[in-house]
């Protein structure tokens, strides 16, 4: 039984790998302990769901000869993970699933001395876009009317979002200095909550995640009015994007697993071919279609350049809102 | 009568052969880790979590279920047998638990704390099956400033109370509450407090930490300390007689606290972000006021376990409701489960009762199968736990530090916590020394990072007037109880003063 699955495994990873040297160190490296696998936020968000998935599809598949341990680690919106990961004593077992705090953070707190550039790329499981929700019975139904609205309001049109410096929290700074507009902004501790007071109309408008926001859309308490995707969302064929009203804007959450600084090649080879096989199997492709994230596979050296770009434009943004 | 239909499907499946096993390991399993100080279901499920792919959906949230039940009846354990809350839900539970235990009606607090919970658990669950779409829509009615207003009240019950030292009671709240800011402020995106510079700060100052020290090491030290190790707790040996004896007790002495615990628990768990904890706490309260003999609170009386316990219990289950119909997380655990649900594929929000009813009422049968077995499987460990007790002190004492640290440790597996653990014991005993009561302090880490977002968040919405938690026709009248509750001891004082004038 064991004997069969190795070789199968091998085989699977030849044929696979064929081509990379690195194959042959894949093979030579196995995890000697449990692996900490630590989360960036907080139970229950979507990084938390992440990390379980994909936690579940690994042990259901048996595909690690030791178990992943989650570990929740949000404090300091990711600062106490990213500390973790800086001064992991044992970096060939020491993983984490990350959200854009992991740009934000180091950025934010620059005391940390957290430089992310040396964090060791595993796997980009894929982003998740955000959109501009409203409540139904506000009867707005575009965004133009929705730009009106919140004109007419003055200062008084009340959005909600997960705090000073998040990710909505950038995304609805960009939006009101390119329209000239006036938002009231109500911190919350999570996307979960923000949606709840959108649907109890506590709030008026948020830019949740889809996945946040599906349950109430499909229940038809929310009218989605702009996407931030780089085009049209599959599951929200009429929502128009940014990019379309003329700005030159879009916006994602990463959700992705990095390595920590100084995790050996071959250790980081064995993870990237483990996750690599999550990426492409059923169960996460499905994921990832019902949820409306967007895949973005890429190998270790684009994740290096997509990480020197995310960190630059998240530079500019915060100085821009003064985050 | 299309719910009580769909229920009986539900009750159905989960009395399959494979949901009754389930149902009965995570019952047995959840009773030990909620038992254990430090864990709790929070733990539990999250551990079990992957253990669920190997059964169907169905199956696989019938047994977080059960761990969830099982946890939150042997919460109640480790309050009454070692005086320490093994989770915020049972510190209330620790006020008379604890006093009972150590004139040796240990037995007594349990039978009571189980009968309780199953009473709980029960009216939560007709409630829930009666009425969960129209009490979703009461909780989306439940914005920043009345949740705030929610938690003053929660506060109040406890000022309000009297009897205590009120300024080292408020002393207290506000040393928890200082506490509770430590770490990172989620309206500015600020840290705050993180005292020294250690980086450990930066996460907080958990519930569990402070717990853990004040009760686990602090109240140890100082019952060693009063007592020279010599702590005779004659727990007399249990016989069947004997627990038949408690329960006719429990049932005459715990039936009131009871059914206050299991309709309040159940209002204030169903509210996102309020929870069992503030639930158990208010209902200690109110049966506190409304009892004809408040001077036995705190001295080992049925009520005060019967009341936290039935809100406890009472308030989890009100606490699915809100992550089965607005797909948002009431507590900790429940976000767990939710995550477990959207592994499995199922997607929590008001669409869930319509697309996925059959798992929907399965899983609510289950609460109904999972009650009664939580509350026979404890009957049945009752026994043991109180066999503990008669251990001598001498081996208890360093039993209970043991575990204190073990279950500090597994809770966070960081040394900074086990660190504050012990300066908080410390720290404790002292305060313990000069009569500051802890259990304020303890609360207002819990409820203070519930109330200071809110709050703040309720002056962002009205520009910073004040007015707001008066003027909004929920918040308003939950403010007014909460401010004359808090008022209650000075008036009262007004009045003997009076009263003494004319006498």
């Amino acid at each position: 039984m064991k004997l069969t699955k190795r070789l199968f495994l091998g085989l699977a990873a030849g044929t696979a790998l064929a081509t990379l040297p690195i194959a042959a160190l894949a093979q030579d490296w196995q995890p000697k302990r449990p692996i900490d696998f630590t989360i960036m936020a907080g139970p229950g968000g979507g990084a938390d769901q992440i990390a379980r998935f994909v936690q579940s599809v690994v042990e259901a598949n048996d595909m690690t000869n030791r178990p992943l341990i989650p570990t929740n680690r949000g404090g300091g919106s990711g600062a106490e993970s990213l500390l973790h990961l800086k001064d992991a004593r044992d970096p060939d077992h020491t993983l984490m699933v990350t959200l854009n705090s992991f740009y934000t953070t180091p950025i934010r707190q620059e005391g940390l001395g957290v430089d992310i550039e040396t964090f060791t790329p595993i796997t980009m499981m894929g982003v998740d876009p955000f959109v501009l929700w409203v409540h139904k019975d506000s009867g707005i139904t575009t965004f133009e009317d929705y730009i009106a609205k919140v004109k007419e309001m003055d200062g008084e049109y009340v959005m909600g979002g997960t705090g000073t410096g998040q990710e909505d929290s950038i995304v609805i700074a960009y939006m009101a200095g390119a329209y000239d507009l006036k938002i009231k902004y109500i911190p919350y501790d999570g996307g979960g909550a923000v949606a709840k007071d959108l649907a109890g109309q506590q709030i008026m408008a948020t830019v949740n995640n889809p996945a946040e926001a599906k349950g109430f859309y499909e229940a038809g308490d929310f009218v989605p009015l702009l996407a931030f995707s780089d085009e049209r969302m599959d599951a929200y064929p009429d929502v128009p994007t940014m990019k379309e009203k003329g700005h030159d804007f879009s916006y994602y959450n990463q959700r992705a697993i990095v390595g920590a600084p100084g995790m050996s090649d071959e250790a980081a080879a064995y993870y990237r071919e483990v996750f690599g096989k999550v990426y492409e199997g059923e169960d996460w492709q499905n994921y990832l279609a019902s949820e409306s994230l967007s895949p973005l596979p890429m190998d270790e050296a684009q994740t290096r350049a997509y990480w020197a770009t995310q960190v630059a434009t998240h530079r500019k943004l915060l100085s821009e809102i003064g985050g | 009568m299309e719910a009580l239909s769909f229920l009986a499907d539900g009750v159905l499946v989960a009395l399959e052969p494979l949901n009754l096993v389930l149902i009965l390991i995570g019952v047995t399993v959840g009773l030990f880790i909620g038992a254990m100080p430090g864990l709790g279901s929070v733990n539990g499920v999250a551990i079990l979590l992957p253990i669920t792919f190997l059964v169907p959906p169905g199956s696989a949230i019938i047994f977080l279920a059960a761990i969830y039940y099982g946890a939150m009846y042997g919460g109640a354990i480790s309050s009454v047998t070692m005086g320490i809350p093994g989770a915020s839900t049972a510190v209330a539970t620790t006020f008379d638990g604890r006093p009972l235990a150590l004139q040796g009606r240990a037995s007594l607090a349990l039978v009571t704390a189980a009968l309780a919970s199953f009473v709980g658990g029960t009216v939560a669950n007709i409630l829930f099956t009666l009425f969960a779409p129209l009490l979703a829509t009461m909780a989306l009615s439940f914005g920043p400033p009345e949740i705030f207003a929610l938690m003053l009240l929660a506060f109040a019950t406890f000022v309000g109370l009297g009897g205590d030292d009120i300024p080292k009671t408020i002393f207290s709240i506000c040393l928890g509450l200082v506490l509770a800011t430590v770490g990172f402020d989620t309206i500015s995106g600020e840290p705050r407090l993180v005292l020294f510079d250690i980086d450990g700060f930066l996460r907080g100052i958990g519930f569990i930490v402070l717990a853990i020290g004040v009760y686990g090491i602090g109240e140890m030290l100082w019952t060693i300390e009063q007592t020279r190790g010599e702590v005779t707790t004659t727990n007399p040996k249990m016989t069947f007689k004997g627990m038949v004896a408690d329960t006719k007790e429990a049932v005459r002495r715990g039936w009131k606290g009871t059914w206050i615990g299991s309709i309040l628990g159940f209002f204030v768990g169903v509210l996102p972000a309020a929870g069992a904890t503030p639930g158990s706490l208010m209902s200690y309260g109110v049966a506190k006021m409304v009892s004809k003999n408040p001077e036995e609170y705190g001295k080992g009386t049925p009520d005060g376990v019967a009341a936290p316990e039935a809100a406890n219990n009472s308030a989890s289950t009100g606490s699915m409701l809100p992550m089965l119909t607005l797909g948002i997380p009431g507590s900790p655990t429940t976000a767990i489960l939710l995550g477990g649900m959207v592994i499995w594929g199922l997607t929590p929000g008001p669409r869930l009762f319509v697309d996925q009813s059959e798992f929907v009422w399965g899983l609510i049968g289950s609460f109904y199968i999972s009650n009664i077995a939580a509350l026979f499987i404890n009957l049945a460990f009752i026994p043991l736990f109180v066999w503990m007790l008669r251990m001598p002190f001498t081996i208890l004492a360093p039993l209970i530090f043991v575990l204190s640290i073990v279950g500090g440790f597994a809770a966070s597996r960081s040394m900074h916590d086990l660190w504050l653990i012990v300066i908080f014991g410390l720290s404790a005993f002292f305060l313990r020394k000069f009569d500051y009561p802890l259990a304020p302090a303890v609360l207002a880490i819990v409820l203070g990072p519930i109330a200071e977002p809110t709050m703040r968040q309720s002056l962002l919405l009205s520009s910073g007037d004040p007015m707001i938690f008066f003027t909004r026709p929920i918040a308003g009248p939950i403010t007014v109880v909460a401010i004359i509750l808090i008022l209650l001891p000075a008036i009262k004082l007004l009045r003997r003063k009076r009263s003494e004038k004319t006498a």
